[in-house]
């Protein structure tokens, strides 16, 4: 194998699993170390500076970083790194004068942002302090789009998603509230010079069996359910009610259901459980507010009496797969009926864009999507850009961001007069965290506690007021417990090849066996031939250049690393050192972007 | 600094014949200096006895005074252990051994608990073939007291300040071959995959194993005069590889090579040697002394199964002792009476 190359700033970046996993890469390490250190303000800006909403992702966040947790791979339980971020929010003191404000004087530049959810509102915070005019439209009373509408307020409370949404709309953004857009050439006419669509997937599938229209007025569409009842057009429903459908919509109507006179609720799921999108924790959740989740069921018909709801027949089905993997589900030959006075569909969302003229030189492509590139969020008309659930289809709170960050970019490069593929390499920065002879700037020592629970309120409190918030987050004390099980994946263990010696401390020393010194070659058989096979083809393997005494090398499997510095601890040479990588997405106005195009190529 | 290793270890850590992993065979964390080559060799015993199936608490480990001496804590911490007076760990081991020749004895020394203060005991311990390992991490100086030169330095090799070493080295793998050692090896602390079998054939064996392991110094004598440094012993090394395939196991090599010659040890395990020259029999002092002594004439240094006697008499057979251990045996057994004592007086009047 060729050696690393380290100077490749995706290599560490890789190392730090979570941050990579998140599609903002937020440097989770490095917040959760700032909360040990009761440092609250200062996690909440790192946060803030990557993932715009830390009070309302630390409550609601899809956690793509907890799966991929190196935590997970050497015990039990990932690090509650969502439950954490919560706890930066929830404990930091006034930040207002920490956030950046728009200049006293604007560019003379213009944008349109339309819909005012989580990709509109970061594209506006990353805009408006450089003097962009940016105007915010969106057809509901207030800014937070479905993060407000579809996610319930006993999940995330309005104050939590006020304060976020209005540190942005306080940098001077032009509201357009109670403001549906018809016609985007109407936008365009008005002399944008750039237009952001983040109008998310606004349009829930129906259920198109026998039954439907008959009884149209018991059944209702999931996320227009849980909009209305979010904006108090509705406040009940009744005592038996069917909700359909296995992802994280469905799991929010039921439990909504339950607090606004739901008595015996089901969740009804066509596929098996091991495939449900839903969330594992709401998924608990569900079931810890007595909703029973019931698969393998195939909605046949809606069942009624003159247009009034009896209930729903499903027929059962197996869940085959075919030498192919195919998945097909057999009907078994029986037939359930749940009775039911009200039925909730949630099983799915698509965009719908019936606002968009087909002739502005907006090319759409397959399911009547807009072509959107993947890396500058611009469609095939150069000023309109595209983020969020509009973008690409149904995804999460966070990819919306991770989707505004870039399409600022886009914007800002695009009204700079500059291409828009040419972007800034991220920000890297790689620090020694020796403080001593067997010292570090880092709590090396790994914490063998269990996951620590979030506490919740009781269920009798909760189910009888659906404006109480259920889960009541860490206090600061198990906080701690909490952050000191993170493994500091972002100091990395970094090799110097030219001082090793070779006496093998750090291989005799490593806990887990990572550290390898053997002679080369290719990775397959190299992965192989490890103390402990690298099994885990994702996870890379660290491999020097041939060493100055026996030509071997190094090969360092990255996959259980515990981060805790013994390696450098017992290296006689400084061969390896703990170094901390901080690596930050590269945010629209970057101050290298005209002053030296030399630094634009990475 | 680090006081506690972390009790994780990797997911696909292997298991035992006993149901135990390598971890259960681990002591504390090491207080030697970084890279010290003593570290290496007690992380070789934690690999050869977890891979012997060997339970932790069927061997006593005992040692001397000296940063060697100090390594038993770092290892099997499921042991019985006697760190005991400098020089003098034979004496302990030979009692011990006679009092309970159920456990595995492994001995741990350094040149100067050994060469220097502990020669006369170690020499008596050979000739008498007590039954036990005994490891000498031997480095060239005294470490644990700032580097001086110790009785295995090899003359002309210089310490740390730049002083040249006026004296004839004693060698302690040829001292024991002389004296009547049943089993000797020397490795080399880098060297794991040689050292990892020797130390397994040493425990395997029955009588008394010495196995000298040049261990590097890396604070006093591992500079680039030293002749006990990490790049001299590599570069002078001339290894004999070494397999040990235990009783009852499929004999699979780790070495590309056919093996030159294969010992079976008395409890039916083989050890199997690679690369000597054809006229060496390890199983000759003659030719061992030999062997080593051209190499050493050369500069180099010759590792691995020096020489073997298999079928020896070990220190229980010579003295026809009990079959077991006195603790299993009652006070009836232990103490026979006023009668017993009379006449073994009689006899010595």
């Amino acid at each position: 194998m060729k050696a690393t190359d380290t100077n490749d700033p995706e290599y560490f970046h890789k190392v730090v699993d979570c941050q990579y996993a998140c599609p903002a890469h937020t440097p989770v390490p490095e917040y959760i170390r700032l909360i040990a250190a009761g440092r609250y303000t200062d996690a909440y800006m790192v946060n803030w500076e990557s993932n715009v909403f830390p009070g309302i992702l630390g409550r609601t966040c899809d956690r793509p970083c907890e799966p991929a947790c190196r935590r997970g791979r050497v015990e039990e339980e990932a690090v509650a790194i969502c439950r954490l971020k919560r706890v930066a929010a929830d404990n930091k003191d006034d930040v207002t004068h920490l956030l950046p404000k728009a200049p006293a004087k604007g560019n003379g530049k213009r944008v349109a942002l339309i819909g005012a959810g989580p990709a509109s509102l970061t594209v506006a915070r990353d805009l408006a302090p450089l003097g962009y005019q940016i105007d915010l439209y969106d057809d509901q009373p207030v800014g937070g789009g479905f993060m407000r509408s579809q996610i319930p307020i006993f999940r995330l409370p309005p104050e939590v998603l006020n304060e976020e949404v209005d540190f942005i709309l306080n940098m001077g953004i032009n509201e357009h509230f109670q403001t549906y857009i018809s016609s985007l050439k109407s936008v365009i006419q008005q002399g944008y010079h750039a237009v952001f669509i983040g109008t998310g997937a606004p349009r829930g599938s129906d259920l198109d069996i026998p039954g439907r229209q008959a009884c149209n007025k018991s059944i209702h569409v999931g996320i227009d359910w849980l909009a209305s009842v979010a904006f108090e057009h509705l406040s009940s429903i009744g005592k038996r009610v069917l909700v359909l459908g296995g992802g994280n919509t469905a799991m929010d109507c039921c439990r909504t259901a339950r607090r606004v006179g739901g008595e015996s609720v089901k969740v009804v799921v066509r596929s098996e459980f091991a495939r449900m999108k839903a969330s594992a924790w709401e998924i608990e959740d569900a079931k810890a507010e007595d909703i029973p989740i019931i698969n393998n069921h195939v909605p046949k018909e809606f069942v009624h009496e003159d247009g009034v709801l009896k209930g729903m027949r499903f027929t059962v089905v197996d869940v085959v797969y075919d030498a192919d993997g195919r998945r097909e589900l057999v009907p078994t030959g029986e037939e359930v009926f749940f009775e039911a006075d009200e039925v909730i569909i949630a099983i799915g969302q698509d965009n719908s864009f019936p606002w968009i003229e087909r002739d502005l030189g907006i090319e759409f492509g397959k399911w009547d999507m807009p072509v959107v590139d993947k890396t500058t969020f611009q469609s095939s008309l150069d000023n309109v850009f595209f983020g969020g659930d509009a973008a690409f289809g149904p995804e999460n709170i966070i990819t919306a961001v991770a989707h505004g960050h870039q399409a600022a970019i886009s914007i800002d490069l695009f009204l700079s007069g500059e291409r828009v593929d040419n972007r800034l390499a991220p920000g890297v920065n790689l620090v020694s965290q020796k403080m001593g002879v067997h010292e570090w700037s880092y709590d090396s020592e790994v914490s063998t506690d269990d996951r620590y629970p979030v506490p919740h309120v009781s269920k009798e409190k909760a189910l009888k007021d659906r404006k109480v918030e259920v889960e009541l987050g860490f206090d600061i004390n198990v906080a701690y417990q909490e952050a000191e099980r993170c493994l500091n994946c972002d100091v990395q263990t970094v090799f110097t090849t030219s001082k090793c010696i070779e006496c093998d401390a750090c291989v005799d020393i490593c806990p887990t066996d990572c550290i390898n010194f053997l002679d080369n070659d290719d990775e397959p058989a190299l992965r192989q031939s490890l103390r402990r096979p690298a099994k885990r083809a994702d996870q890379d393997l660290y491999v020097s250049n041939a060493l100055p005494q026996t030509q071997r090398v190094m090969v360092k499997d990255e996959d259980v690393c515990l981060h805790c510095g013994l390696c450098a601890e017992r290296c006689p040479t400084g061969a390896w050192d703990m170094q901390r990588f901080f690596y930050s997405v590269t945010k629209a106005g970057s101050p290298c972007k005209q002053s030296s195009p030399s630094m634009t190529s990475s | 600094m680090t006081f506690v290793k972390p009790a994780f270890r990797h997911p696909d850590a292997p298991v035992n014949e006993l149901g135990r992993t390598r971890q259960d065979y681990e002591g504390g964390l090491s207080t030697l200096c970084a890279g010290c080559g003593h570290d290496s060799i007690s992380a070789a015993i934690i690999d050869a006895c977890f891979e012997l199936n060997i339970e932790p608490h069927k061997v006593a480990k005992l040692s001397g005074i000296g940063c060697s001496s100090k390594t038993p804590a770092y290892f099997l911490s499921g042991s019985h252990s006697f760190n005991s007076v400098h020089g003098r760990m034979p004496s302990v081991a030979t009692g011990a051994n006679l009092a309970n020749r159920d456990l595995i004895y492994v001995g741990i020394s350094g040149d100067g608990d050994t060469a220097s203060i502990g020669l006369g005991q170690f020499a008596h311990v050979v000739r008498r073939n007590l039954n036990m390992t005994y490891i000498v991490e031997n480095n060239g100086c005294y470490g644990l007291t700032k580097g001086q030169d110790s009785a295995t330095m090899d003359t002309g090799s210089p310490n740390k300040k730049g002083d040249i070493n006026l004296y004839s080295p004693i060698d302690l793998a040829r001292l024991a071959i002389e004296v009547g050692a049943t089993f000797v090896g020397r490795s080399f602390s880098g060297d794991k995959q040689q050292l990892i079998p020797l130390i397994k054939a040493a425990i395997s064996h029955r009588g008394f194993a010495l196995l000298d392991v040049i261990s590097p110094c890396v604070t006093f004598n591992n500079h680039s005069e030293s002749t006990k440094s990490y790049e001299h012993v590599r570069n002078a090394n001339t290894d004999m590889p070494v397999d040990f395939v235990p009783m009852r196991q499929e004999i699979t090599a780790t070495y590309d090579s056919g093996a030159t010659c294969e010992v079976c040890m008395h409890d039916g395990s083989v050890v199997r040697l690679y690369k000597q020259d054809n006229d060496y029999d390890i199983e000759d002092r003659q030719s061992a002394l030999e062997a080593t002594s051209h190499y050493t004439k050369e500069g180099k240094i010759l590792t691995g199964l020096l020489y073997i006697q298999r079928d020896s008499e070990e220190l229980h057979d010579v003295l026809g002792t009990a079959r077991r251990p006195l603790n299993s045996m009652d006070e009836k057994q232990l103490c026979p009476g006023s009668r017993f004592l009379d006449s073994i007086n009689a006899g010595l009047r």
